[in-house]
């Protein structure tokens, strides 16, 4: 293994740390702060790996993913939360544990997936597109196990940060107009998730997503 | 047969010894200054278990020998354990005697009988702390037999002598597995040794106590002994990991010369990890025993992403 | 004599003692005093032949011309048998000791002649199933040995729960029975392709090369069967119904050998009669094992009666012997016959280990229970200063049992952590990710086993007696006293000299995959064991105990030179000055924080009750298997339900009879005519 492969393995050792952090995290800062950092391995990754592939439309996508999901939009989440005064703890719907045990199960579930892949691609990232896989699923994990509608878009963020991470990793990356397309959709949907926040928490004064429940016939 | 190992290892037991509790003296000094206040001195332990052997014993009127034989046992216990580990050589006669497997069980001993000696007086307080030691116990065993797992991937070994002789041997690589490995390590050693989060070792309020709470009958030089064995686990655990993940600078089989220098590497490195130490008592509170389990969950976890990282990324 | 005369002579001592104890039924104390000291002979004649047989590679057989005309009997005497021999003659030989002891606090209460009667045939029936070398004599002996059991578990039969327990186990043992007999006549059919009679014999089962489908269907209702019988969850819902309730030498045998005869029948059909199987065979066993030591073990760390948390104890040691019987097949399927030889060796070990030490720890809860009248951990306490020996045994009985080295659980354990470390070794990816977190359950079951032990011997030996009314208590006569010590003696032995053992066990591996750990095992002398190699991992049981007792005494030494008083006062009582005796933590309070972190896995009722005289408070607490709700009370049910509906053609009217019986005649007329 020469040493971008080895710094690239890192990286998605601890891209997948912090999905493992969102899953277990309690504090709606903490999560916040995980979700950067993850932005940031994302990001580097996606240099190291411009830089060893040579495809140097990967550095734009790094630069990219450093503005939008480091900065960006952790700041547009922290004025959200900031401004809806969310409760600081976000209650999780099944104990730390049993979640970790289930993300274990998700890990070697996706390793499992996509070891056809890794037989038959030569790159040099085909052992972290497990990872990749892991990352969406614990993304979707994450959004299943959260009541707070903050804490769900952030598991969706994940979910993308693991699809982009997928997308370096099995082929070296999208095309860029695709990348600047996909950007443009997180971002609107970061604002349209901001503007339906206020809007649940109008309806329901509270952002727990179990109070849609109300909005059955039968209620 | 080669004299020098023997020597070695009775030079090593003896530094476990007198180390270990200047190692503790270590991590008070580094928190009083953290805390700006001022410290007893490095030896401050070492003179506390003096005196203690000089004191008279009292005990309990319904103790019985389990009670007055625990603190020999968990002694040398400890002292064996000691004795295994390679801390200053890999060419220890005992190295052998254990793999780290057995080792962990060595301790499991002493913690055995120091839980029963907790239950034999009767108080509700000993009851309680061996309840609960033996819980964290229980939650820390499948995390910490991950971890060496993950090791024991790596170096195709458990004999703590041969993990050392591999990694120093082998070119040096990134592995992600050894770093999740290390982080539940700690945890691990944060657990298995009573620190902050886990157990409060300067606590003697009821309600938060674990270890202590089991030992509040002990006097005399029977305390004397449970505290230098409590010391030496600390060192050791630290040791195993020191020896397991930076093992770089332990002296190699039929190299005298290299131990001056192996005694210079171990007193930085165990200056570091107390540093390291200190800085997560300072930065966390105690927790409640019922988030313990999430505590060693996440060292659970951190072994067993070891593990798949292993087979997934290297 | 020769190794199988060795063994039926034993057999036919047992058959005489049958024959004479008529002649000393109005003399009971006498009758205990030769019958148990015949069976020890006896069952030290099947250990010599055991030992003998394994030693020297016997691999022999003979026809007894007895039985149904062209059935006769097969018997065959080769190292698997001659191990098991071993181990149920050794348990059965200082259990009889022990019994002279214990049944002799019966004489005067009640008539002893049954119990004696079926503890002889209790013991043949064990010892001719593992002789057995056709079907037909197999389960006849499975069935002496299930039935000489029932009646010796409704000794006391007067007490409600001995005759609810006994049902039980009946019912179960004969559901599994049935299973193994389908198995049988699978493999018999399949030897002859179904056409004639003589596929019956274990020989002609092993010379059959049987087809993937039939094999599989033999081998699960076989492992259905013996795992009904070994207690596996989640049919173990007899065995700590049934065990407690027996009297205690009974319950050791019971749980020390009996269920071992599970195992010999899981490792016969599997390695020797079929002998070829694909992986997930073994994954099969290994998750069976998995669960049911974890389950086993959290059981028994809920439990409140001493004999009760032994026997769910021995459900857990059947799962870590299963787990190794598990990755033994594992590896055998991937052709990897070093490492099968490994975990056999470590499942035989364990299987070995438990019958001593859990041998021990019911004899240790049977003096206790001999001592006290009492079961419940809740009363005791302080037993030490009453009963040293018996505490001082039982506590090595638990060290054992707690994996703790120098004693044996430690080894049998450890060689199972060993055969997991090579798991990365298989060339299947899946399996190698999905075997290292088996192997921490193996690690957390082994710690919660320490929890377990801890909580038995401190609540029930240690701090104050709990009760409220203290019983005059005293030791244990000898003859309790010296078997107790020869199964603690043989725990240490085994702790000590593991590779002496291995070397003898080694031919078993050898016979039943084609390879053997001993070469590499006691590479470095009998002082090291080193399972695979020297530089993979290394144990030594003799130095670690040399090494801990010279430090022991030279502390003790050195700190008794200046003299210096121990003064006994009373125990700190934070200024409270009342405490009491019923304030020690218990039972269930020791229980409590690992039933509040594995609760989900039981059903739990808690309940506070106010009331009494002065607001006294009343704390309830029920703790229940979950598989009595999920698997049983549905079955029974569905049975009841099915007998309802049966029972209505019970008219109690003769003429009804005969119209079904003349019915019944026509049908048959119609069919067969």
């Amino acid at each position: 293994m020469n040493l971008a492969a080895q710094i690239n393995s890192i990286l998605a050792a601890l891209i997948l740390l912090t999905a493992f952090g969102l899953l277990v995290q309690r504090r709606i800062y903490g999560l916040l702060h995980l979700f950067a950092w993850q932005g940031l391995f994302l990001s580097i990754s996606t240099a190291v790996v411009g830089y060893t592939a040579g495809a140097h439309h990967l550095y734009i996508s790094s630069v990219l993913t450093l503005l939008l999901k480091v900065l960006l939009l952790p700041y547009i989440l922290y004025v959200l939360i900031h401004r809806l005064q969310i409760h600081k703890d976000v209650e999780t719907m099944l104990n730390v544990p049993t979640t970790m045990l289930i993300g274990i199960a998700l890990v070697i579930f996706s390793y499992h997936l996509t070891s056809p892949i890794r037989e038959l691609s030569t790159l040099v990232t085909r052992s972290t597109l497990a990872v990749a896989l892991a990352t969406v699923m614990l993304g979707l994990l994450m959004m299943i196990t959260r009541r707070n509608a903050v804490t769900q878009i952030i598991g969706f963020l994940a979910m993308e940060n693991g699809l982009f991470f997928a997308a370096t990793s099995a082929t070296y990356g999208m095309p860029l107009v695709v990348e600047l397309g996909v950007a443009l959709d997180i971002l609107i949907a970061a604002f349209i998730f901001g503007i339906f926040f206020f809007h649940i928490r109008t309806t329901f004064d509270s952002l727990d997503v179990e109070q849609m429940n109300r909005l059955k016939e039968e209620d | 047969m080669r004299i020098y190992p023997f020597i070695i290892e009775i030079f090593q037991i003896a530094i476990v010894l007198i180390l270990a509790p200047i190692f503790i003296g270590w991590i008070r000094m580094l928190k009083c200054w953290f805390q700006g206040r001022t410290s007893a001195g490095l030896f401050q332990p070492l003179r506390d278990i003096m005196k203690l052997f000089y004191k008279d014993v009292v005990l309990a009127e319904n103790a019985s020998w389990i009670f007055r034989f625990t603190p020999y046992l968990v002694f040398a216990v400890t002292v064996l354990a000691g004795g295994i580990i390679p801390i200053l050589s890999v060419d220890l006669p005992l190295s052998a005697t254990a793999d780290v497997i057995a080792l962990i069980a060595l301790f499991a001993i002493a913690r055995f009988f120091i839980a029963l000696a907790g239950m034999d007086i009767g108080t509700a307080f000993g009851g309680m702390g061996s309840s609960r030691e033996m819980m964290i116990a229980s939650l820390a065993e499948p995390a910490m037999l991950m971890a060496i797992f993950t090791v024991s991937l790596v170096s195709k070994s458990t004999s703590l002598s041969q993990i050392v002789q591999t990694i120093t041997h082998a070119e040096f690589i990134l592995r992600p597995s050894m770093a999740f490995a290390i982080l539940a390590f700690i945890l691990i050693t944060i657990a298995e040794t009573g620190r902050i989060p886990v157990d409060n070792p300067a606590t003697h309020l009821e309600l938060t106590m674990i270890h202590e709470a089991m030992i509040l009958e002990y006097s005399g030089r029977h305390l004397a002994l449970i505290e230098w064995a409590g010391m030496m686990k600390l060192f050791l655990f630290t040791s195993i990991g020191i020896a397991s993940f930076f093992p770089w600078g332990i002296a190699a089989v039929d190299n005298l010369f290299q131990l001056p220098a192996a005694i210079i590497f171990m007193a930085v490195k165990f200056c570091i990890v107390g540093i390291v130490l200190v800085l997560i008592e300072l930065g966390l509170a105690k927790m409640r025993i019922f988030r313990v389990p999430e505590f060693l969950g996440s060292a659970f976890l951190f072994a067993s992403l070891g593990m798949i990282s292993y087979f997934i990324l290297e | 004599m020769s190794q199988f005369e060795s063994v039926l002579f034993s057999i036919i001592l047992l058959l005489s003692t049958l024959a004479i104890i008529p002649l000393f039924i109005r003399r009971q104390k006498l009758l205990i005093y030769v019958t148990f000291s015949l069976t020890g002979i006896s069952s030290i004649f099947a250990v010599l032949g055991g030992l003998w047989t394994v030693s020297g590679r016997v691999n022999q057989s003979i026809i007894l011309p007895i039985g149904l005309p062209d059935l006769p009997i097969h018997l065959r005497l080769d190292p698997l048998s001659g191990f098991f021999l071993t181990v149920i003659g050794l348990l059965s030989f200082f259990v009889s000791i022990y019994s002279i002891g214990y049944i002799k606090a019966f004489v005067g209460k009640r008539s002893v002649t049954h119990l004696v009667i079926f503890y002889c045939i209790f013991l043949m029936g064990m010892f001719s199933v593992v002789l057995s070398d056709d079907a037909f004599s197999f389960l006849i002996s499975w069935e002496v040995m299930a039935a000489a059991s029932y009646f010796l578990v409704m000794f006391e039969d007067e007490r409600t729960e001995n005759r609810r327990a006994g049902f039980l186990y009946l019912v179960v043992a004969h559901v599994g029975a049935i299973a193994i007999l389908l198995s049988f006549g699978i493999m018999a059919g399949a030897a002859t392709g179904f056409k004639g009679f003589s596929g019956y014999t274990f020989d002609a089962m092993r010379q059959t090369e049987f087809s993937v489908g039939w094999a599989a269907a033999a081998f699960l209702l076989a492992f259905f069967g013996f795992a009904a019988k070994a207690g596996v969850i989640p049919l173990h819902i007899w065995l700590p119904e049934a065990h407690p309730v027996a009297p205690s030498n009974v319950s050791a045998l019971m749980s020390g050998v009996m269920l071992k005869t599970a195992i010999y029948g899981i490792i016969r059909v599997t390695f020797d009669l079929i002998g070829d199987f694909p992986w997930w065979w073994g994954a099969v066993v290994l998750i069976f094992g998995l669960i049911t030591a974890l389950m086993g073990i959290l059981y028994a760390i809920m439990q409140q009666d001493i004999k009760r948390l032994l026997a769910y104890s021995s459900v857990e040691n059947i799962g870590v012997i299963l787990i190794g019987i598990g990755l033994a097949m594992i590896f055998t399927s991937f052709e990897m016959p070093l490492l099968s030889a490994l975990a056999l060796t470590a499942a035989l070990y364990h299987t070995l280990n438990h019958a001593m030490f859990k041998g021990l720890l019911f004899m240790g809860a049977g003096a206790v229970l001999h001592a006290t009248k009492e079961r419940n951990m809740e009363k005791m306490g302080g037993l030490i200063h009453k009963m040293p020996w018996t505490a001082a045994l039982f506590l090595v009985g638990c060290v054992s049992i707690s994996a703790l080295p120098p004693f044996n659980g430690f080894v049998s354990e450890w060689l199972t952590f060993q055969a997991f470390l090579l798991s990365p070794s298989l060339p299947s990816p899946l399996l190698n990710l999905l075997i290292p977190l088996g192997a921490t359950l193996v690690a957390l079951t082994a710690a919660l086993a320490a929890a377990c032990f801890v909580k038995a011997f401190g609540v029930t030996f240690l701090g104050h007696w709990r009760g409220h009314h203290s019983p005059h208590i005293h030791e244990v006569d000898w003859f309790m006293r010296s078997g107790m010590i020869l199964t603690a003696i043989s725990c240490l032995v085994l702790g000590v000299a593991p590779t002496l053992v291995i070397n003898w066990i080694d031919v078993l591996p050898e016979q039943l995959i084609g390879d053997r750990i001993a070469a590499s095992a006691g590479e470095f002398g009998w002082l090291w064991l080193t399972p695979i190699a020297h530089e993979r991992a290394s144990y030594s049981g003799p130095i670690v105990l040399i090494v801990v007792l010279a430090v022991l005494l030279l502390a003790y030494i050195l700190l008794h030179v200046r003299k210096s008083a121990i003064h006994r006062a009373p125990l700190w009582d934070c200024g409270f000055e009342k405490v009491t005796n019923r304030m020690q933590y218990n039972a269930t309070s020791f229980s409590m924080p690992i039933r509040r972190i594995f609760g989900f896995l039981f059903s739990i009722k808690e309940q506070v009750l106010k009331g009494g005289k002065g607001g006294t408070l009343h704390y309830h607490l029920k703790v229940r298997d979950r598989f009595w709700g999920w698997l049983y009370m549905p079955v029974a049910d569905i049975s009841f339900y099915v007998a309802r509906k049966i029972g209505r053609l019970q008219q109690g009217r003769i003429q009804a009879y005969l119209i079904y019986s003349f019915i019944t005649i026509i049908v048959l007329l119609v069919f067969f005519r």
